[in-house]
């Protein structure tokens, strides 16, 4: 086996590394908080919170 | 004028906010100009030469700047709208707001399925870069490209897992090292410093237009390929420190930085490499910009071009990975698809559902479909995206005009950008026919079917009421 073979071996088992960081780390998380948090994430914060829009009367 | 609060219940759609977990705001201009530029510049590295052989060099050249105009024109009606619509979602986002929920989820499609087909058409490339390498370094055997096509999707979708500010800062730094390759190969052989090997008159001599004008029309399809992507700025919106002032920076600085290495990789390559070889993308020249380096006879420029390649293939997937996660995310908090993908990490404070229920579709695509019809289906998902932009600002400056509402840049010489987009769209739209045409008219039926399973079932879902949260004054004539 040359050097190439070894590092095909090593891609396989970094892909499932990554995957299964992600996925661990998924699950724990839904699990450690509501769905209610999760979602939470509403659009438009910045600008309802600190920008100040001006318009003519 | 008038002081307007804000938080008036007789402004036009301020939605209740309560977020308790949302995405973080860490951004700046360079991340937004590593987000556009990392995305396209692979473009640059390999694809726009199938346009050499649609119609010559010379037709490369007219098609990467008329393609230029175009994506000029894409950027600074990009910049205008988002800095004033500053969220994640982008084109989406500002779909949702303008035009109206069918136009929106058909944008928010056209984003996820160009970034999607991107990022697989970029791994496989990745992939293919592997086998290259593996072969000039005496590997014998064919090398299985999977293994490493797999690892460019999940690495990159890990990171983008773990947070944007590192995401982005990694493009930040393999697209400027990708740059800069490009203008020390124009340096290095073009005679500024040194001797050069240009022969652009003797390459040309009788091959000015081999197909005539039909062969610049044809081209323009691929001349998309110089900027195919830079639009995807916008998705930042929500994790810039400052939309106003960092999403126009970044957007403008990335067009001009592609122009630039636009024309010194037209420059570069089609005054080395004899445009038959040049324009078949297949079976010639697959990474121009490598292979004129490896004619400069200059180990190191070989291998800067190697890694230059290399990193804009990475950049790009690592882009698309960040904007289609961001856009699938956007659609699933509005209940556009289900609210489950609405949800953000409460530590890493990424959109990280959106983000792991892509990988595997990219993984479908990038293992199982040919790479032409992956990146044609990508393109003119691009393009109908491109068709929506100029309606939008029309319709934008006419509902909400200058003095309504304060905006973070504002275009020039409206409405002629957002005419020239619109005619260019039009000419390249018969360019794509010329070639792609079955795909074309399929891609065509199957938003048609997406937008009829909207309109008559997943409608009744979305949160109408909250979906439209910007403080602006209620649009005129209504």
């Amino acid at each position: 086996m040359d050097l190439w073979t070894y590092l095909e071996y090593a891609a396989w088992a970094l892909s499932a590394l990554f995957g299964l960081h992600m996925l661990v780390d998924w699950l724990t998380t839904d699990s450690r908080f509501s769905e209610e948090v999760l979602t939470s994430s509403r659009e438009g914060e910045l600008e309802a919170l600190s920008e100040e829009q001006k318009v003519t009367s | 004028m008038t002081q307007v609060d804000i938080t008036s219940k007789t402004m036009d759609g301020m939605g209740p906010h309560g977020t308790r977990v949302g995405l973080l705001r860490v951004l700046g201009p360079a991340h937004v100009w590593a987000l556009g530029v990392g995305i396209v510049l692979v473009g640059e590295y390999m694809g726009w030469n199938f346009a050499v052989g649609k119609g010559g060099a010379y037709a490369a050249l007219i098609a990467c700047w008329f393609a230029g105009i175009l994506y000029t024109c894409v950027a600074m009606i990009d910049s205008e709208v988002t800095s004033t619509v500053a969220s994640a979602g982008g084109q989406y986002t500002q779909a949702k707001h303008i035009i109206g929920p069918l136009m929106a989820f058909n944008v928010g499609l056209y984003l996820v399925f160009a970034y999607t087909m991107l990022e697989a058409a970029n791994a496989i490339t990745a992939g293919y870069l592997f086998s290259v390498v593996a072969t000039m370094s005496g590997h014998e055997a064919a090398l299985d490209q999977r293994p490493f096509i797999i690892l460019v999707i999940m690495f990159l979708a890990w990171l983008n897992y773990r947070g944007v500010l590192a995401t982005l800062t990694f493009n930040l730094v393999i697209t400027a090292i990708a740059f800069v390759a490009i203008l020390v190969l124009f340096l290095a052989t073009s005679g500024v410093v040194g001797a050069g090997i240009m022969e652009h008159a003797a390459l040309f001599e009788g091959h000015e237009l081999p197909y005539g004008w039909i062969g610049v029309l044809a081209a323009m399809h691929f001349g998309l390929w110089y900027y195919l992507g830079i639009e995807g700025t916008t998705q930042a919106a929500e994790e810039v420190r400052s939309p106003a002032r960092a999403l126009p920076f970044g957007t403008l600085a990335g067009i001009m930085t592609l122009v630039i290495a636009a024309t010194l990789t037209w420059y570069v390559c089609s005054g080395i490499l004899p445009w038959e070889f040049l324009g078949d993308g297949v079976n010639g020249s697959v990474a121009p910009l490598f292979d004129a380096a490896r004619l400069a006879d200059s180990t190191a420029l070989v291998w800067l071009l190697g890694f230059g390649t290399l990193f804009a293939t990475l950049a790009s997937a690592n882009g698309c990975i960040n904007d289609a996660s961001r856009a699938w995310f956007a659609m699933g908090r509005d209940k556009y698809l289900p609210g489950w993908f609405g949800a953000v990490h409460p530590r890493y404070r990424t959109p990280y559902r959106a983000i792991v229920f892509l990988v595997p579709i990219a993984l479908v695509f990038a293992l199982g479909a040919p790479l032409d019809q992956v990146i044609t289906f990508s393109i003119l998902s691009g393009l109908l995206g491109y068709t929506f932009m100029p309606l939008n600002i029309i319709l934008f400056r006419r509902k909400w005009p200058l003095s309504s509402i304060k905006r973070g840049y504002e275009h020039p010489f409206h409405p002629l950008p957002a005419i020239t987009l619109l005619a260019l769209c039009a000419i390249t739209f018969f360019a794509v026919f010329l070639g792609y045409g079955t795909q074309l008219i399929a891609m065509v039926g199957f938003y048609i079917v997406a937008s009829l399973w909207f309109h008559f079932w997943r409608y009744r879902f979305v949160n109408r009421g909250a979906q439209f949260t910007m403080p602006w004054p209620k649009p005129q004539g209504y």
